[in-house]
């Protein structure tokens, strides 16, 4: 009874941490080292799901997903209320938290240490993988942690496009709900310490890769 | 072995535009704060781009604006000692050192490694993170680092201002050894006109971006030419000039009539003189000499600064035509005199300048 929401909820973090960490990634360093008109307003896009409500996100989501859209009419991709679609949910939630700590944690990296890589006959690429990322390193662990955090927790999007359908799409928190709304406090209880004990061995997890040799 | 830099730029409080040649002996570039040395640095290294010209480093273009090259930094050979070191916190000394060798096979790159530890006293230091160092060990760090892959060009950007005074004379020899030993080009910058003198042969005085002086540094210390290079070689003495015949002019800041070696031309604005220039003589008889009592006076550990008013006793501590300078042994001689004292600001002494005018 709590083994497949706490399985599933694994599984759904799991997801989306993946994403979040090559697209977050991706997008901070984008954002940190290339200037484009409108940055602005892209920057600002993506860190609207931190702001809105969760029925927003999840009834965007909805139209993004449902009926109507590119992916079902074109494609033939039907996701709404699965797994997966709880993935997406958590990871548009989460993403912006990756994003921003990415894009601070490179754009705080001293430019005279890249220029010195520079004039030592480093590509950008080599600069960017030997001298900006390690030392962006606990930045952008912070915001994976965070990140990992967010997904973990979440509950108003999932709910709007995944719903709570148990064995399928009721993740732990969708699941503590569901059993507190029957009354059923034993097993809200036992959820609830497997919820701090999955979240707490994933903050855990992240924070072994947070040791510096030099600090 | 050659560098040719024929750069302008545009910044929004002055026009860099600067035309120099090296070949061979080191060139300091000379300026205050904000006068466009490092910036020249940055564009010959590829940091920062000029707007226009061109730079030549041994027959290799390194940019030039007209055929729209401009190369990247990491292929220019160019190695580069910044102001603060800019040494890679996270990687070690020996790490930092190899950074630029990844071309060289591994044996070889460990032995040149090894070998720049050994030639900048760092050897056992190989495993320690540049926050383990002292600031003089950072900065011979930060020389190796620049030097390991042999560039055909080596600048360093005020690699002093960082450290201790008592630390400076020391790594300013260990420099002028290692400047002695490496076979490439070498480009100074600094604000410090002493430590521009004693280790470049060569200067470039710059002013607001633009060139003030060039040459030997000892015509340029001798003859200024103007009045900005010579306040930046530490002339502390001016007066505005009214002239009077080839050989006569009228100080008019100094309240005083002087003859002079040089002949004067009607361009010549200002006359100065060095403040250890100034002599202090048991009579009048002769040439420019003149009566002076003494303003005020200050020291410091060796020296003893003299302020001088001309002609007549001051009224008060600011009233003062000229700053001496003499040692302090000379001063203890020289402080029970009576006033007033004989002053003379012999004819071979006096720099004769224009206004200052980019070359």
């Amino acid at each position: 009874m709590i083994w497949q929401p706490s399985l599933l909820s694994l599984q759904v973090t799991l997801a989306a941490s993946g994403v979040i960490w090559i697209l977050g990634l991706g997008l901070g360093i984008f954002l940190a080292k290339t200037r484009f008109p409108g940055q602005l307003f892209v920057s600002t896009l993506l860190n609207l799901p931190l702001v809105l409500p969760p029925s927003v996100v999840g009834y965007g989501l909805l139209l993004g997903l449902g009926r109507g859209s590119p992916l079902r009419e074109w494609l033939g991709i039907d996701i709404l209320f699965t797994w997966q679609a709880a993935a997406i949910a958590s990871t548009v939630v989460a993403l912006p938290l990756m994003v921003e700590s990415t894009r601070a944690a490179i754009a705080n990296v001293n430019p005279e240490l890249e220029a010195a890589a520079r004039t030592l006959g480093s590509t950008e690429g080599e600069i960017l993988w030997r001298i900006t990322l390690p030392l962006a390193y606990r930045g952008i662990l912070a915001g994976f942690t965070l990140s990992i955090a967010r997904s973990l927790g979440e509950f108003g999007a999932t709910l709007m496009v995944a719903g709570s359908i148990p064995g399928r799409t009721q993740t732990l928190p969708l699941a503590i709900y569901a059993a507190v709304e029957r009354r059923e406090y034993d097993l809200a209880n036992v959820m609830v310490v497997m919820m701090m004990a999955i979240a707490f061995g994933f903050l855990y997890w992240v924070r072994q890769f947070d040791r510096h040799p030099h600090s | 072995m050659s560098l040719t830099v024929r750069i302008q730029k545009k910044l929004p409080n002055y026009c860099l535009d600067v035309d120099f040649n090296v070949d061979g002996d080191p060139l300091g570039l000379l300026g205050s704060s904000g006068s466009g040395k490092s910036l020249t640095l940055r564009c010959i290294a590829g940091i920062d781009s000029p707007d226009s010209g061109i730079i030549i480093l041994n027959d290799r273009v390194l940019y030039e604006s007209r055929r729209g090259i401009n190369r990247p930094s990491r292929d220019r050979r160019v190695g580069f000692v910044f102001q603060n070191y800019a040494l890679f916190p996270h990687l070690t000394v020996g790490q930092n050192i190899a950074y630029g060798l990844k071309q060289a096979g591994k044996t070889e790159r460990r032995r040149r490694v090894a070998q720049q530890l050994d030639q900048m006293q760092l050897a056992g230091l190989g495993d320690r993170y540049p926050h383990q160092l002292s600031g003089g060990q950072q900065q011979r760090v930060a020389l190796a680092r620049a030097l390991a892959p042999e560039p055909d060009l080596l600048l360093l950007d005020e690699p002093f201002s960082a450290l201790d005074a008592h630390l400076r004379s020391e790594l300013e020899t260990q420099l002028s050894q290692t400047l002695a030993d490496y076979r490439g080009l070498t480009l100074f910058v600094s604000h410090n006109l002493e430590e521009a003198y004693r280790l470049c042969p060569q200067l470039l005085v710059l002013c607001d971006g633009k060139m003030m002086a060039q040459g030997d540094k000892q015509r340029i210390f001798d003859d200024p030419g103007s009045v900005t290079v010579a306040q930046l070689t530490g002339c502390k003495n001016y007066s505005r000039v009214e002239w009077l015949s080839t050989h006569k002019i009228r100080a008019l800041d100094w309240n005083c009539t002087l003859e002079t070696e040089e002949l004067v031309s009607p361009l010549q604005t200002h006359v100065g003189i060095r403040a250890h220039h100034i002599a202090f003589l048991d009579s009048l008889e002769g040439s420019n000499r003149f009566p002076a009592w003494i303003a005020g006076s200050s020291e410091t550990p060796h020296r003893q600064t003299l302020y001088l008013k001309l002609g007549a006793s001051p009224e008060s501590s600011q009233d003062y035509h000229l700053r001496a300078e003499v040692f302090k042994e000379k001063w203890n001689r020289l402080k029970s005199r009576p006033f007033p004292w004989c002053v003379g600001l012999s004819p071979s002494r006096l720099l004769l300048l224009e206004d200052g005018k980019p070359l």
